[in-house]
């Protein structure tokens, strides 16, 4: 793991992104191909399957650190992360032969590890720390305990594999998407597309945060609006064989949504559609609050008495296959003709509809239908430039969204109380005072900042942003 | 019962029989002092008794004071007590106070480092009863690498960064610390220095600690002026202005806290190099092993889990609080 241990010192050792960059190229261009399938997968949120559990490797690390298991836990506590916490603990290496195990060979050693008796894994586990240096030992703990975070953005990987493979940025992203399994899918078949299978999703186009109005953005006819929902934003697939559904954050949630999977037999073979999931009031006709949807996204099967309450319905933002055909370079005002008419050739019943457009002749008249945003059930507007493509992830100036401002309520912070482990930095527990009957004067504010700053070491702005956050959040609840 | 060889006050450590306190950080009449750090050399006492090669440290950051000063090894007599310097070799001129009182033998170790650095008097165990340890890395998670790999690396650094056409900052203690990278980098191009680092450089070198030449950083230099050179400034130097006007650079923290990403991450230390002038956890327990001493009192550190630790061990140990406690005690070296 030499080679991979020295791209994470590379990745860690910096927070600008050309290095990073560079870094990783590097890597994708020298790395044996299977460790760079391997990276690319840990670096895109697949995990290998644990084959030991957080609580073994806790009593393993500390009998081989020769400490008592509160010594352990005083330790861990100190370092916040627990795979940091074991590589620090083992004694340092005698100066033997170093292996070096590729990445690829780590990997598929813990996967044979899955199932076998404690004995035999705990001996491979010490033998495998045994042989490495303090940064592999963090890196192998990694990926025995899951949760990889190196701080690449998916944005960063593509462009660093642009530059190893020469191929381009939106190809790779869309190749990367899906559900390929990195112990039987090589770098020149993942890097050509034939990693992903049937089911493989678009890379979702993002939008950006409108700041101060759509007025600098030009002549309101070059512009589609629509409201945005409060939903879970989802990518609809229907191919020759197969069905999926994907969540942005590229999960498969197909079973989540049995109520959707009607669609499945009508939805001619060939079309994908990006929309947004939620939970419908059928009695009026509009969404339910996020709320009701909430309720099913942590399940893995849903109750019929919860399907009946929250029924899922899908809306339509836009179609990115049509006839087996990718058209996500057309016009997005093309597009959605086409999705209008795909979804109108659909037997009536089924859960789903176009998510309607705003007709609009002036940004004044637009602003006006934003203010009912909340009376609709929506977080607000989208405007989409007419003409634009679907591009893949974040480009700023074709998509906007042009949220409503939140409530906003005058308190005085309390408390603020830090987090634990990996959240120790960050401040996650605030306890606010509300005047219910404001004096004359409102609030009293005098003094709050100087006594956040004093109480907390954190300049004023950043805990009052935090604070913001979670009194929201408390009001929303 | 007689009473014990130290005690603890609210003024610090404090022997009856010689009525004097070590490392006070209240004002006293008389005060042995182990080392120049601020959170053991403090101001205002009627007089101080230190290590010969600590004394021009001690002068030029307190000032005017009424000092006198004893080679290590030497004993001296004060009132019913008999004291002596030992190295710590936690920084040049740092000792340990070994006190005696009727046959009975403490020792006090101020901060105190096993690994020889090459230029900071190597510390040597000593003998005793009770000893009064620091234990500011007390935890297992803390081991440090050898000093030549450290070295080794930052080496590296510095030449990848001149290559690049950029100076390389490094933050370190403007004593101690900076002095120990001067000694242990071989020259590779120019070395400046900030003020306060310059200062303590010029105080050592004076007093024939081998140290390279250095330049101290006035207005006129810059990157252009002194291409691919080491910068050697205190840790509050690193993103300031100071530190912008001299061109392109890249900075590195250097710090026994660089161990722990989370700590680095919780204090926004940035990027570095692991060097610490304290004891790591094997150094602390070989030291401790080595004073023969069954009786341990910790203090500066994580003294909660280290004394239980030590009870483990089969020692009689105890907690002695310092004013320097928490992020305070940890931010000091
Ligand atoms: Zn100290
Ligand atoms: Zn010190």
């Amino acid at each position: 793991m030499n080679r991979f241990a020295a791209l994470f010192a590379a990745l860690d050792g910096t927070t600008k992104t050309g290095a990073k960059t560079a870094a990783l190229a590097d890597y994708f261009r020298t790395a044996p191909e299977a460790d760079r399938v391997w990276t690319i997968a840990l670096l895109t949120g697949r995990r290998p399957r644990r084959s030991v559990s957080a609580t073994e490797l806790r009593l393993w690390a500390a009998e081989a650190a020769g400490i008592p298991d509160w010594l352990f836990e005083e330790s861990y506590a100190v370092v916040g992360d627990l795979a940091e916490t074991i590589a620090l603990l083992l004694p340092a290496l005698p100066t033997g032969p170093d292996l070096d195990l590729t990445l690829d060979e780590a990997i598929r050693g813990l996967g044979r590890l899955t199932g076998q008796p404690t004995e035999l894994r705990r001996a491979a586990v010490l033998a495998a720390w045994g042989q490495m240096t303090a940064v592999e030992r963090f890196l192998y703990n990694k990926l025995l305990t899951g949760g990889f975070r190196m701080g690449v953005a998916q944005g960063l990987l593509t462009r660093a594999l642009a530059q190893a493979t020469g191929v381009e940025e939106a190809t790779l992203a869309h190749r990367l998407m899906g559900d390929w399994d990195p112990a039987t899918t090589t770098f020149p078949a993942l890097i050509a597309g034939d990693g992903g299978g049937n089911a493989r999703p678009y890379p979702f186009a993002l939008a950006s945060q409108l700041e101060n109005g759509p007025g600098a953005l030009g002549p309101p006819a070059d512009w589609l609006a629509e409201w945005k929902w409060d939903g879970i934003r989802g990518q609809l697939i229907a191919r020759p064989g197969t069905y999926a559904l994907w969540s942005r954050g590229e999960e498969l949630i197909t079973d989540r949504f049995p109520d959707l999977a009607p669609l499945a037999d009508f939805l001619p073979a060939g079309t994908v559609i990006d929309g947004e999931i939620l939970a419908w009031n059928t009695g009026e006709n509009r969404p339910q609050p996020f709320a009701a949807l909430q309720r099913r996204i942590g399940r893995k099967t849903v109750s019929k008495a919860l399907l009946a309450e929250a029924p899922a319905r899908f809306l339509a933002y836009d179609l990115l296959e049509d006839a087996g055909e990718d058209i996500r370079h057309l016009p997005l005002s093309h597009r959605r003709a086409r999705m209008e008419a795909v979804i109108a050739a659909l037997p009536p019943g089924l859960p789903v509809a176009v998510s309607p457009g705003i007709a609009f002749h002036d940004w004044d008249a637009l602003a006006h239908t934003r203010a009912t945003a909340r009376a609709k059930s929506a977080e607000g507007l989208m405007l989409k430039r007419a003409a634009s493509p679907y591009f893949a992830g974040r480009k700023r100036g074709d998509w906007w969204k042009w949220k409503l401002d939140p409530w906003t309520v005058d308190a005085v912070m309390l408390y603020a109380q830090a987090g634990h482990g990996r959240r120790a930095n960050l401040f996650t527990d605030f306890t606010f005072g509300v005047t219910l009957w404001p004096g004359p004067q409102g609030p009293r504010r005098t003094g709050v900042r100087d006594r956040v700053r004093r109480n907390t070491g954190q300049p004023s702005a950043q805990v009052r942003h935090r604070a913001a956050l979670s009194a929201h959040a408390a009001l929303a609840a | 019962m007689a009473s014990p060889v130290l005690t603890f006050t609210d003024h610090g450590i404090f022997c009856p029989a010689g009525d004097f306190h070590i490392d006070p950080w209240r004002p006293v009449p008389r005060a042995l002092v182990t080392h120049g750090h601020s959170d053991h050399a403090r101001p205002g006492m009627g007089s101080y008794l230190v290590s010969d090669q600590a004394l021009p440290v001690i002068r030029r950051r307190l000032g005017p004071i009424t000092a006198d000063a004893i080679p290590f090894g030497q004993s001296r007599q004060i009132g019913g007590a008999t004291v002596s310097f030992h190295p710590a070799g936690h920084v040049p001129g740092s000792a340990q106070i070994k006190v005696t009182v009727a046959g009975e033998t403490w020792v006090v170790s101020g901060d105190y480092k096993t690994e020889p650095d090459g230029l900071a008097e190597p510390y040597e165990p000593v003998r005793c009863h009770t000893f009064i340890s620091e234990c500011t890395f007390g935890l297992p998670v803390f081991r440090w690498e050898p000093q030549p790999k450290v070295m080794a690396r930052i080496a590296e650094w510095w030449a990848a960064n001149a290559a690049a056409g950029k100076l390389s900052i490094l933050g370190a203690y403007s004593f101690g610390k900076a002095q120990r990278l001067l000694a242990g980098l071989s020259p590779q191009g120019p070395i400046l220095t900030h003020a306060a680092v310059e200062d303590m450089t010029q105080v050592l070198r004076d007093q024939g600690y081998p140290l390279p030449p250095t330049t101290r950083v006035t207005p006129d230099i810059t990157g252009r002026s002194h291409p691919g050179a080491l910068v050697i400034a205190p840790p509050s130097a690193l993103g300031s202005a100071w530190a912008s006007r001299l061109g392109p650079t890249e900075e590195a923290f250097v710090s026994g806290w660089m161990a722990v990403r989370g700590i680095r991450r919780r204090r926004a230390l940035g990027t570095g190099f692991v060097l610490s002038d304290h004891a790591d956890w094997p150094g602390l327990n070989d030291a401790i092993a080595a004073t023969g001493a069954e009786r341990i009192f910790v203090t500066h550190g994580y003294t909660t889990p280290f004394r239980r630790w030590l009870e483990t061990q089969g020692y009689d140990a105890g907690i002695v609080e310092t004013r320097f406690t928490g992020d305070d005690a940890e931010a000091v070296e």
